[in-house]
C-alpha cells in the first residue's frame, strides 16, 4: 500500500525542499520506488535541486488540466532508477491547482509508487493545505528558532483540521524534522535546544539535520545531498530519517559533518 | 391556495434570537479620566477589544442625552464600536444612539457566599475537555462551562471560557476565564507563559504575568483585580 507523505513547515526557506530530495533519494537507494512531487506552482524548486530543469515538459498543473498524461509529465532520475519527479508549473500560479485535479493524480501516483512525497510552499494557503489534504503522513520542517517553532505549530493545527484524514475522524501521523540544527550555538544559547522545540510543539522527533555547507553545494550541483555526498553528516540524518519513516527503530543522533583522519589523508570523494 | 402563501411569508419574515459575546465598559465619573485610561489600557491589549461589539453600562454615570452622543462619538474614534447601551433611561436613548439593551445579569447583586451567585446559574454547567495541545491560531470558545486542556496551549492560541480554565501543561496564549462576567471563575496551569489572562472581564498582560514564578500557578479575581499564585504541592 502506497504512502503519501507531505513535507510542510509553515515557515519558508527552513528546508522542506531540500527534505523532500534528500529523504526521496534516500528511500529511493534503500530499493523503494519513490515519486516527488513540487507543490509550489509558479516558484518551483524541487527540479532545481534534483538537477532536472532542463528535462522538465509538462508539469502536475498540465496533467491536472488533461493536456499531459502522467508519464509524460514524470522525469526519471538518471542516477537512481526507482525515483522519479513530478515537477510544477512556474508560469501558473496556485490558483490553477483543483481539488478533484490533485485527487486523481495523488490516487494514480499511488498505483506506481511505494512512496508519494509532496513538496509543500511555505504559508497556509491553497497550495499549501492542497499538499496536505490526501497526505497519510506529514514531516514538518521545522528550524530551531521562534519564529519556526511558532509556524510549525500553526501548520499541525492545519493538519489536525484541514486533510483529509482530520475530516474523516482518523489521526495523519505526524513527524517532526528538525533541520540546521548547530549543537555549539543551541549549547550557548543562541540556538533553542532540541528539547525546548519538543516541549512547544509535542510531536515525535523524526530526525535531527545538522546544519552543513553541504547542503548548498549539492543544491548548486543539482542533486540531493544523499546522493552527493552519502557520507556527510546531513546525509546520513536524511538517511537515518528515511529509516526511521520505513519502521526502524535507530537511536537519535545528531551526525556530524568532521571528517576524520583517515578523511583528511585521503580527501573526500567527488561529488 | 391562501393558507400556503400565509405560511411562506411568515417563514420570510421569522423573527430568530441569537445571543452574542460582547465585552462591557462600565464608565466611572470624572468621564474624561476615564476616557484617558481607556487609552492607556487599549495601548497595550488592542487586540483584546479589536472588532468585538461592546456595550456600554452607564449605571455609574449620570449622563444627558448630549453627553451620551459625545461619549458614544469618543469611543468611535477610538475603534470602539457600541452596539447598544445598558442602565440608562429609555428616553435619553432613542434615534441615531445605540439601542438599550436589557442584561440577563442586570438586577440585584447577590453578595459572595460559598455557593456560585444566582445569576450565573441559567443552565447546567459543563466541562469541555480537550485532550491534545491547543495549536497557534486555535481559537476555542465555550460560555456554557468549564474546559479542561490536557496538554500546553500554544502562542497565539486562544481560549474562552464561560467558568474556569485548566490547563495540564504550559499556558502560552491567552486565557479568557469567566467570559460571562463570572468573577469566581479561576485558571489554572502548570506553567504560566501566558500572552494575556482575563477573568470576568479583568485583565493581566504579559508583562506583569512575567514577573511571577514559572511553576504550576492559579490565577483569581480579587475585587478589579487578577492574581497569581504559585500552587502548593
Amino acid at each position: 500500500m502506497a504512502k503519501v507523505v507531505v513535507v510542510t513547515s509553515g515557515k519558508g526557506g527552513v528546508g522542506k525542499t531540500t527534505t523532500t530530495a534528500a529523504l526521496g533519494a534516500a528511500l529511493a537507494q534503500i530499493g523503494q520506488k519513490v515519486v516527488i512531487v513540487d507543490f509550489d506552482v509558479g516558484l518551483r524548486n524541487l527540479d532545481l535541486v534534483m538537477g532536472a530543469e532542463r528535462r522538465v515538459v509538462y508539469d502536475l498543473i498540465n496533467v491536472i488540466q488533461g493536456i499531459a498524461k502522467l508519464q509524460q509529465a514524470l522525469i526519471r532520475d538518471k542516477r537512481v532508477d526507482t525515483l522519479a519527479l513530478l515537477p510544477a508549473s512556474q508560469t501558473r500560479d496556485k490558483d490553477a491547482l483543483t481539488e478533484d485535479g490533485v485527487r486523481r493524480v495523488i490516487a494514480q501516483l499511488r498505483q506506481m509508487f511505494d512512496w508519494v512525497i509532496c513538496d509543500s510552499p511555505a504559508g497556509i494557503e491553497r497550495g499549501a493545505t492542497l499538499a496536505m489534504r490526501f497526505a497519510d503522513i506529514a514531516v514538518i520542517v521545522t528550524n530551531p528558532e521562534v519564529s519556526s517553532v511558532r509556524d510549525s505549530d500553526r501548520i499541525i493545527g492545519l493538519l489536525d483540521a484541514k486533510t483529509l484524514k482530520a475530516e474523516r475522524g482518523e489521526r495523519i501521523d505526524k513527524h517532526l524534522l528538525i533541520t540546521r540544527y548547530d549543537q555549539t550555538r543551541a549549547a550557548r544559547g543562541e540556538m533553542l535546544c532540541i528539547d525546548d522545540v519538543l516541549e512547544i510543539l509535542s510531536t515525535p522527533l523524526l530526525g535531527i539535520v545538522p546544519e552543513s555547507e553541504e547542503v548548498l553545494r549539492a543544491s548548486n550541483l543539482g542533486s540531493p545531498v544523499t546522493l552527493s555526498n552519502s557520507g556527510s553528516g546531513a546525509a546520513r540524518a536524511y538517511f537515518d530519517a528515511a529509516r526511521r519513516l520505513m519502521g526502524e527503530n535507530i537511536e537519535m543522533t545528531v551526525p556530524s559533518d568532521k571528517v576524520g583522519l583517515f578523511g583528511k589523508l585521503f580527501g573526500r570523494r567527488a561529488a | 391556495m391562501t393558507s400556503v402563501v400565509d405560511a411562506r411569508q411568515a417563514t420570510a419574515t421569522r423573527f430568530v434570537c441569537r445571543s452574542y459575546l460582547a465585552v462591557v465598559l462600565t464608565p466611572e465619573p470624572p468621564i474624561v479620566e476615564w476616557i484617558a485610561e481607556i487609552d492607556q489600557r487599549i495601548k497595550g491589549a488592542e487586540s483584546f477589544l479589536g472588532g468585538a461589539p461592546v456595550v456600554v453600562d452607564l449605571n455609574a454615570v449620570k449622563l444627558s442625552k448630549l453627553a451620551i452622543v459625545h461619549l458614544i462619538s469618543e469611543l468611535e474614534q477610538r475603534g470602539i464600536r457600541v452596539l447598544g447601551l445598558e442602565n440608562v433611561d429609555a428616553f435619553s436613548t432613542g434615534a441615531g444612539l445605540p439601542p438599550l439593551l436589557r442584561s440577563s445579569h442586570s438586577g440585584t447583586v447577590i453578595p459572595d457566599r460559598a455557593a456560585p451567585p444566582a445569576h450565573d446559574v441559567r443552565k447546567e454547567p459543563t466541562t469541555l475537555l480537550l485532550d491534545k495541545p491547543i495549536r497557534s491560531g486555535q481559537s476555542i470558545f465555550f460560555p456554557d462551562g468549564d474546559v479542561t486542556v490536557l496538554g500546553s496551549v500554544a502562542s497565539g492560541a486562544e481560549l474562552v471560557a464561560g467558568g474556569s480554565i485548566h490547563v495540564y501543561g504550559t499556558l502560552r496564549g491567552r486565557a479568557m476565564a469567566g467570559s460571562h462576567g463570572n468573577s469566581r471563575a479561576r485558571i489554572f496551569c502548570n506553567k504560566i507563559e501566558a500572552e494575556l489572562l482575563a477573568i470576568g472581564g479583568y485583565y493581566l498582560t504579559a508583562e506583569a504575568i512575567d514577573q511571577f514564578p514559572k511553576g504550576p500557578v492559579q490565577a483569581w479575581l480579587e475585587g478589579d483585580a487578577v492574581k497569581i499564585a504559585t500552587l502548593d504541592r
